[in-house]
């Protein structure tokens, strides 16, 4: 089919206009008697296709933009956020900003990042790399990548459809108190998911790739065949016994419960007292063989960034050393609150890492020698207040150090407090799609439900 | 209707100079030969949300959107561009990305416009214009203060109150013109109760498509506080839940989460097309017991996942999804149901301009059944009582789903005794409602508090249920 190449593409605004909004915000700001202000502007270009069986399923072309403003009057903070750039709007959003400061209480945690802790030098991570991807080289990719799908197995009977995707995006961030930042970066990804068998015994998996440069993803046939393979050995699922064993996660569910550690040790939860990790500081949380390091300044990596949300700095730092609890993930205002300075988490974490360990993913199962591997969770089934845990599985037994029968609708639990006392061990099968990195997670004594 | 039309005229093309001529070149540009259907989804919306948390109001923020969302289908093939700027070049750009899912070539032209007529399900008031900004902080406070008088136990207090107004204007090929002018609101409680050292959660609320007067009718608002402090205290009480495959009795009201992942997802329109639901091909099969008849309904006034018309202008409907243990009907928007063979049930939705429409549901829930719910607690041995409950999810190829409990209870010897601690119960959606072998005649819908996230676009929802018994269901504790 013929289509139109469209150069909608090309048109991200350029950083001076965007530097020009956020001057404009912090100058009506000031006009309007803010004390201070800050102002973040967003904007993203991107385009996504997605085929079906062989056909054209959808073809998107997204333009994104938002504007952002938090205004203080003293300790009283008010914010705003629009994503309409004229002028008129600007001062819109402004007022709406001042407006409701005049309605929120003095909180003397409120207010700009320290300036002692902003970024100064903003390191070039390489992290901008456009991809000229025309609109029929997206679907030919995408159809690539589904028909290795489709020819991996016989047994593959259904198709989800395979999407290709490019994006860019391009932040400002200005304080009245003297910081003006920018980035720029890109995103490309590729998935397929396809179904396998028939009536009452379907079995649906997935496979992705995502980097910043066009040149780091994996192909389009490896990720369907990926996807094929994976949904070819998930037929024949039946439900496990009840009991307790030995559990591994594969990277993409270990990231889970590396983020139910993340949020138990996040500012906004151990303020609030809503952490099972409350007071936990100093403290033996994982066993000795465990470290988490943060690496923000990774080039090319998806959770790199010079500086956080508020402008502060980011810098490697070790936040479990040897299982024990070596730091917190702050903002400013969770710092203050704590009485503690922040550790340039607004936003988020940075290319957080669990530092491999010695075997890789059969070295794992043989270790274990019986138990179950956990390859997908469904559901929320953590409570961060309490740690317990309690989640919906599907993965496979093991038995004699290998992998045996598919299992599904089964649910794995326990308390976190004690999963993470229980972490045997780390795979070196590090899985780096994302801001959490760590290989699979090998835990003890976990209960299942099933049979 | 009329009257919706002009609120959304006036707000979204009159202020950008577009009138209906000027949307006929649109769609002049926008049709070709191989264009089976094409849509301008224009969209308007203010937010805000009121955060008080340690008795501090600690945050406020309001948010303007708006946008024009541009789709071109032919057959299978949809094209889709936006903009966030509702002005005729931009929406000219954005109609040539669109259509280039299609070869090129022909015209289309409107031939009349036909206003379309919808619901009358809520008042299109501006929520967060009709009260002042002193009141809503002054709302916030006194949920605060019953929560804190109910119990010493109770540490933390945390209240978030939110509105929105949507205005949107849908327009397609057929010179089909419809509006709705949709009020959201929600107020949240979420308290930490502390007894010995250790803590525990509760949180409750509600809203739905209302102003914000709703919250004092009934001292809702108040009544939340007191719901979310009575949960925390439960919970303090909380003794680890059994492992295993047993009986569960799930109360009324939001338990209805079983549904709209059991069946609901599996039932809606694309899944079934594309052959990959569990529940595709299967109509008129019997996949539930006797006792279960299962609707979605988008008609009910005032509730959060209800719609005047949905996002294609198609008035909501009450469609029947179980009748009687056998499945009866899907969910559809205009793609689906043409592609199908079947008409549309209203169930077309968007997040937003941004994201394209898919069949969604709206509010979900099962009729009442003829049984007493105390003689369906006493027709019970060793099982779970589970009466709250936090998220869900469903894999809708093999059926499995998952909710997860945030308020059980124990059932001995048919008796409620001790709270157990949060759990997550697994099914199979095809397989569960066969197992339900008791249906109470207490139907309740939720409090207004639903979200429902499909591949990754959230829409509120409602759901809704009697109390129910399944005679099988794997209950994820830590007791094995």
């Amino acid at each position: 089919m013929t289509t139109p190449t469209v150069a909608r593409n090309a048109g991200l605004p350029t950083q001076d206009e965007l530097v020009r909004i956020v001057e404009q915000v912090l100058e009506e700001a000031r006009r309007m008697g803010a004390t201070s202000a800050e102002a973040a502007v967003n904007v993203g270009t991107g385009l996504s296709v997605q085929v079906r069986r062989g056909e054209v399923e959808t073809l998107e072309h997204e333009r994104d933009r938002a504007l952002g403003v938090g205004v203080y009057f003293g300790h009283r903070q008010g914010t705003a956020s629009s994503s309409d750039f004229s002028a008129d709007s600007v001062r819109e959003t402004v007022a709406a900003a001042c407006s409701i400061a005049r309605y929120t209480s003095e909180d003397p945690a409120h207010g700009l990042a320290d300036p002692d802790h902003l970024a100064r030098d903003i390191p070039d991570l390489d992290l901008d790399h456009p991809w000229a991807l025309t609109v029929d080289e997206a679907i030919e990719r995408a159809l690539t990548c589904e028909a290795a799908a489709l020819d991996t197995d016989a047994r593959i009977s259904n198709s989800e459809g395979a999407g290709v995707s490019t994006s860019r995006s391009l932040r400002v961030y200005g304080t009245s108190h003297g910081f003006l930042g920018s980035t720029v970066g890109t995103q490309h990804g590729m998935n397929c998911v396809v179904i396998a068998g028939e009536g009452a015994d379907m079995q649906r998996d997935y496979w992705y790739t995502v980097a910043r440069e066009a040149g780091a993803l994996e192909t389009p046939e490896a990720v369907g065949r990926r996807a094929a393979e994976r949904a070819v050995r998930r037929l024949g699922s039946r439900q496990a016994h009840t009991g307790r064993m030995p559990v591994l996660y594969v990277p993409e569910a270990a990231r889970g419960l590396i983020g139910h550690f993340l949020g138990a040790v996040r500012g906004s939860n151990l303020y609030r007292h809503a952490s099972f990790l409350l007071d936990h500081l100093g403290e033996q949380v994982f066993p000795a063989h465990v470290t988490m390091t943060e690496y923000p300044h990774l080039p090319r990596a998806l959770g790199s960034a010079p500086f956080d949300n508020e402008g502060v700095a980011t810098a490697e730092r070790v936040l479990v050393d040897g299982g024990v609890l070596r730091g917190y993930v702050l903002d400013s205002y969770s710092a203050r609150k704590l009485g503690l300075t922040t550790t340039g988490n607004a936003g988020g974490v940075h290319n957080l890492t669990v530092a491999p360990g010695v075997l890789d993913f059969d070295g794992l199962l043989r270790d274990m020698g019986r138990g179950l591997v956990v390859t997908e969770l469904m559901g929320q089934g953590a409570n961060p207040v309490t740690g317990d845990y309690s989640r919906g599985a599907a993965g496979f037994l093991v038995e004699n150090g290998q992998l045996a029968d598919p299992v599904a609708e089964i649910t794995v639990a326990g308390n976190l407090r004690d999963m993470f006392r229980n972490l045997r061990a780390v795979g070196t099968d590090m899985d780096t799609r994302g801001s959490v990195r760590t290989g699979s997670l090998l835990l003890d004594d976990v209960v299942v439900a099933g049979q | 209707m009329d009257q919706t039309l002009s609120i959304a005229t006036e707000r979204l093309l009159t202020p950008a100079g577009l009138n209906e001529a000027s949307l006929e070149d649109v769609f002049t540009r926008l049709m070709g030969p191989s264009i089976d259907a094409a849509d301008l989804y224009f969209q308007a919306s203010r937010h805000e949300t009121w955060v008080l948390e340690d008795g501090l109001i600690k945050q406020g923020s309001h948010s303007i959107d708006q946008g024009v969302g541009v789709r071109a289908v032919s057959g299978e093939k949809t094209g889709f561009a936006y903009s966030d700027e509702i002005m005729l070049p931009a929406l000219m750009e954005a109609t040539g990305a669109a259509r280039a899912i299609a070869r090129s070539g022909g015209s289309g032209r409107i031939q009349a416009w036909q206003r379309g007529s919808g619901l009358n399900l809520y008042r299109s008031d501006n929520p967060l214009d009709a009260m002042a900004d002193a009141d809503k902080v002054d709302l916030l406070r006194r949920v605060d203060a019953e929560a804190r008088r109910q119990d010493r136990r109770v540490e933390q207090v945390m209240v978030s109150l939110s509105g929105l107004q949507d205005i949107v204007l849908v327009a397609d090929n057929e010179g089909r013109l419809s509006a709705d002018v949709r009020p959201l609101v929600r107020l949240n409680v979420s308290v930490l109760a502390e007894q010995n050292g250790r803590r525990e959660n509760g949180s409750a609320g509600g809203g739905g498509r209302h102003g914000y007067t709703f919250f004092f009718d009934e001292e809702r608002a108040l009544g939340y506080a007191r719901e979310a402090v009575r949960l925390a205290l439960v919970n303090l009480e909380a003794v680890a839940a059994p492992a295993g495959t047993m009986q569960v009795v799930l109360g009324p009201g939001w338990p209805g989460i079983l549904l709209h992942e059991a069946v609901g997802h599996g039932l809606e329109g694309d899944f079934n097309r594309k052959g990959t639901s569990a529940f595709s091909g299967r109509m008129g099969e019997r996949v539930a017991s006797e006792y279960c008849t299962v609707v979605d309904d988008g008609t009910v006034p005032g509730r959060r996942g209800s719609l005047n018309v949905d996002d294609e202008g198609v008035a909501t409907e009450c469609t029947v999804l179980i009748e009687n243990g056998r499945l009866a009907g899907y969910m559809q928007d205009r793609m689906n149901a043409r592609l199908m063979g079947m008409q549309p049930t209203g169930n077309g939705r968007r997040e937003s301009f941004a994201h394209l429409p898919m069949p969604r549901m709206t509010n979900t829930y099962m009729l009442a059944g003829p049984h007493d719910p105390a003689e369906i607690i006493r027709s019970v041995d060793q099982g779970i009582y589970a009466v709250n409950f936090g998220g869900g999810q469903v894999d809708i190829t093999s059926g499995r789903f998952v909710f997860s409990a945030s308020e059980a209870y124990l059932i001995e010897n048919g008796r409620v005794t001790r709270p157990v601690k949060g759990a997550t119960l697994i099914g199979n959606g095809p397989e569960v409602l066969k197992q339900v072998s008791m249906v109470g005649h207490d139907l309740e819908l939720d409090s207004g508090i639903g979200v429902c996230g499909k591949e990754g676009q959230s829409v509120p929802v409602g759901v809704g249920q009697p109390t129910l018994k399944v005679d099988a269901l794997t209950v994820g504790g830590t007791e094995a």
